[in-house]
């Protein structure tokens, strides 16, 4: 297993540094996936992790100058490792200034992660930091928990109104209430309600807009349905309001597919990466 | 406006509607007055009126005419109700009570009646919040009997020269005294805590002081009773401070809101029983 990579563009590093950002604040552990074209962050989904499923892709092409794979087998070009993502975070913080920043996996005392950042000084000679970030190395015999997830089949997918505005009514929904019921049609219209003894809270969003998903199959139940009639799930506020914690950047796209009574799916594109949330209904 | 288009299931049975283009404009003064869960709320044609007390010894009642309000119309003499206020001021920064020059959430306040929950329908940006909080029968708000004719010292200052006083109160104090004398120091307020012994004067003549008018007293109240009340001068710009023959005191203060209109804000507390009045 080999991995080395190379980044000289200062845009390049500061766009990476925010995913890694986004992502930290979204778990403490995640699956890094590194394939000769792609680098993905992955939560699988289970029970441990509270259900919550992500899936956060790279194009390696759009970040790195030069990027070096050799996976654990030639039928298996690609190396899973499980990461901490605030560690790498802290790491590439201190980079943030780097002429270059040198990624490889390493064996110290146990598997590593090394960061190597070549920062600028006053005079000609650079100044070198490094950082080795342990990791534990995910067998082959697990990668099926890690693959890509299947497009739910969803009976709305709307897109989502301003992060802004939706985080600051979660944030006070959370005050009142620990679960919130996300609801949306193929009207354009998306409600977000909390419900207790004492009070009931409700924001309509309108003219929001449907993603034209297309004559794709898996997409046919949403075809004949009544645009007025609402797909609703209950999820734990706290996982919602996680998700629009971590957004650092207005996406490009941001949008969300609504299972009735079983998941909300989240898709955020950026022009480079995509990031892709699964919060599971609760009862 | 885009609230007045909201259709409503209970349609045109409200007794109280109030609106108003910049719901701070409430909830500004009524977050002076939070210092307990639960508020009366009684409405009249003159405008509103929300109470708050604790232990029978403390009531803060704000004030806010109907002519603040854009809006305002009641069907009955008297609307009276009790919410939850921790919860109801929840809603008015349900956008995030940001303060934004030019961005402000509207308020359409209403209520049907006896048994139905209050309905707050909040507006920024197209974007509307329904908000319904239950209420409750209204307790009837303690009558402390304080009036002009029995008032023994009447002084007002500008808030100004209160809020540092207040704000640095040492709170290991367990009562806060309120000295007036028509000789010196005046009007002093004194704390007794741990680390000893302060007194904050304020003489007749400075600057702050509009009316003085006293004879001599010195009382003490409970420092947690009326340690709330900074919360209220922080939003004034003038307090007047009145004690009548029984020891009570009565703290009234003038509070200009985001428009510059005017709206009062008052708290009546009991004197510390364990201390005799001169």
């Amino acid at each position: 297993m080999k991995f080395r990579a190379k980044m000289i563009d200062v845009g390049c590093l500061n766009h990476f540094t925010r995913v890694v950002n986004t992502i930290s604040k979204l778990t403490k552990t995640c699956i890094l996936r590194l394939t000769p074209n792609n680098l993905y962050f992955v939560l699988s989904g289970k029970v441990a992790s509270g259900g919550v499923g992500m899936w956060c892709e790279l194009s390696q092409a759009n970040f790195f100058d030069e990027y070096q794979l050799e996976g654990v087998a030639p039928d298996a070009n690609e190396i899973c490792l499980e990461v901490t993502p605030e560690n790498l975070s802290r790491a590439l913080r201190t980079s943030q200034n780097a002429k270059c920043v040198k990624i490889k996996l390493t064996k110290k005392h146990c598997p590593c992660l090394t960061l190597v950042a070549e920062l600028p000084t006053l005079s000609s000679v650079s100044r070198v930091v490094t950082h080795d970030i342990p990791v534990d190395v995910i067998p082959r015999r697990l990668w099926h928990d890690f693959k890509e997830p299947r497009m739910p089949d969803f009976d709305v997918s709307i897109y989502l109104p301003p992060l802004k505005t939706m985080k600051n009514v979660v944030d006070r929904m959370k005050n009142l209430s620990n679960f919130l019921v996300m609801e949306a049609n193929l009207n354009g219209e998306m409600n977000l309600k909390i419900e207790t003894d004492l009070v009931s809270v409700t924001t309509h969003f309108k003219d929001l807009g449907n993603p034209p998903w297309g004559d794709d199959g898996s997409q046919g139940r949403s075809q004949s349905r009544d645009p007025e009639v609402m797909a609703h799930t209950r999820v734990d506020i706290r996982k919602l309001q996680q998700f629009l914690m971590g957004q650092q950047v207005n996406p490009s796209k941001a949008m969300c597919n609504i299972v009735h009574k079983r998941i909300i799916h989240l898709i955020l594109l950026h022009e480079d990466v995509s990031l892709q949330y699964f919060i599971p209904a609760v009862a | 406006m885009p609230l007045s288009t909201q259709s409503q299931t209970e349609g045109d049975n409200y007794v109280l509607v109030a609106s108003l283009d910049n719901v701070r404009n409430l909830s500004n003064i009524l977050k002076a007055i939070t210092f307990k869960d639960h508020a009366i709320f009684n409405a009249t044609p003159n405008g509103l009126k929300v109470t708050v007390e604790d232990s029978k010894c403390l009531q803060a009642n704000a004030f806010i005419q109907a002519e603040i309000f854009q809006e305002f119309t009641i069907k009955e003499d008297s609307v009276g109700f009790q919410v939850n206020l921790t919860v109801l001021l929840d809603c008015p920064t349900i956008f995030g009570g940001s303060t934004v020059p030019g961005v402000a959430t509207a308020l359409r306040m209403c209520y049907n009646g006896y048994g139905y929950p209050l309905t707050l329908f909040l507006e920024e940006g197209g974007v509307v919040t329904v908000c319904k909080v239950n209420t409750q029968e209204p307790e009837e708000p303690i009558d402390f009997e304080f009036c002009s004719t029995n008032v023994t010292n009447k002084v007002i200052l500008q808030s100004e020269s209160l809020k540092e006083a207040f704000s640095e109160l040492d709170m290991t104090s367990e009562v806060l005294q309120i000295t007036m004398s028509p000789s010196q120091p005046y009007f002093r307020l004194s704390t007794f805590g741990n680390s000893g012994n302060a007194h904050y004067d304020y003489p007749k003549d400075s600057d702050m002081m509009e009316l003085f008018q006293c004879t001599k007293t010195q009382t003490r109240y409970k420092m947690s009773l009326l340690k709330p009340s900074t919360k209220a001068l922080a939003l004034s710009c003038k307090v007047s401070v009145r004690t009548d023959s029984r020891g009570f005191l009565s703290l009234q203060y003038l509070v200009r809101n985001d428009d510059g209109q005017i709206c009062f804000v008052e708290y009546y507390c009991c004197p510390d029983e364990e201390v005799e009045e001169e």
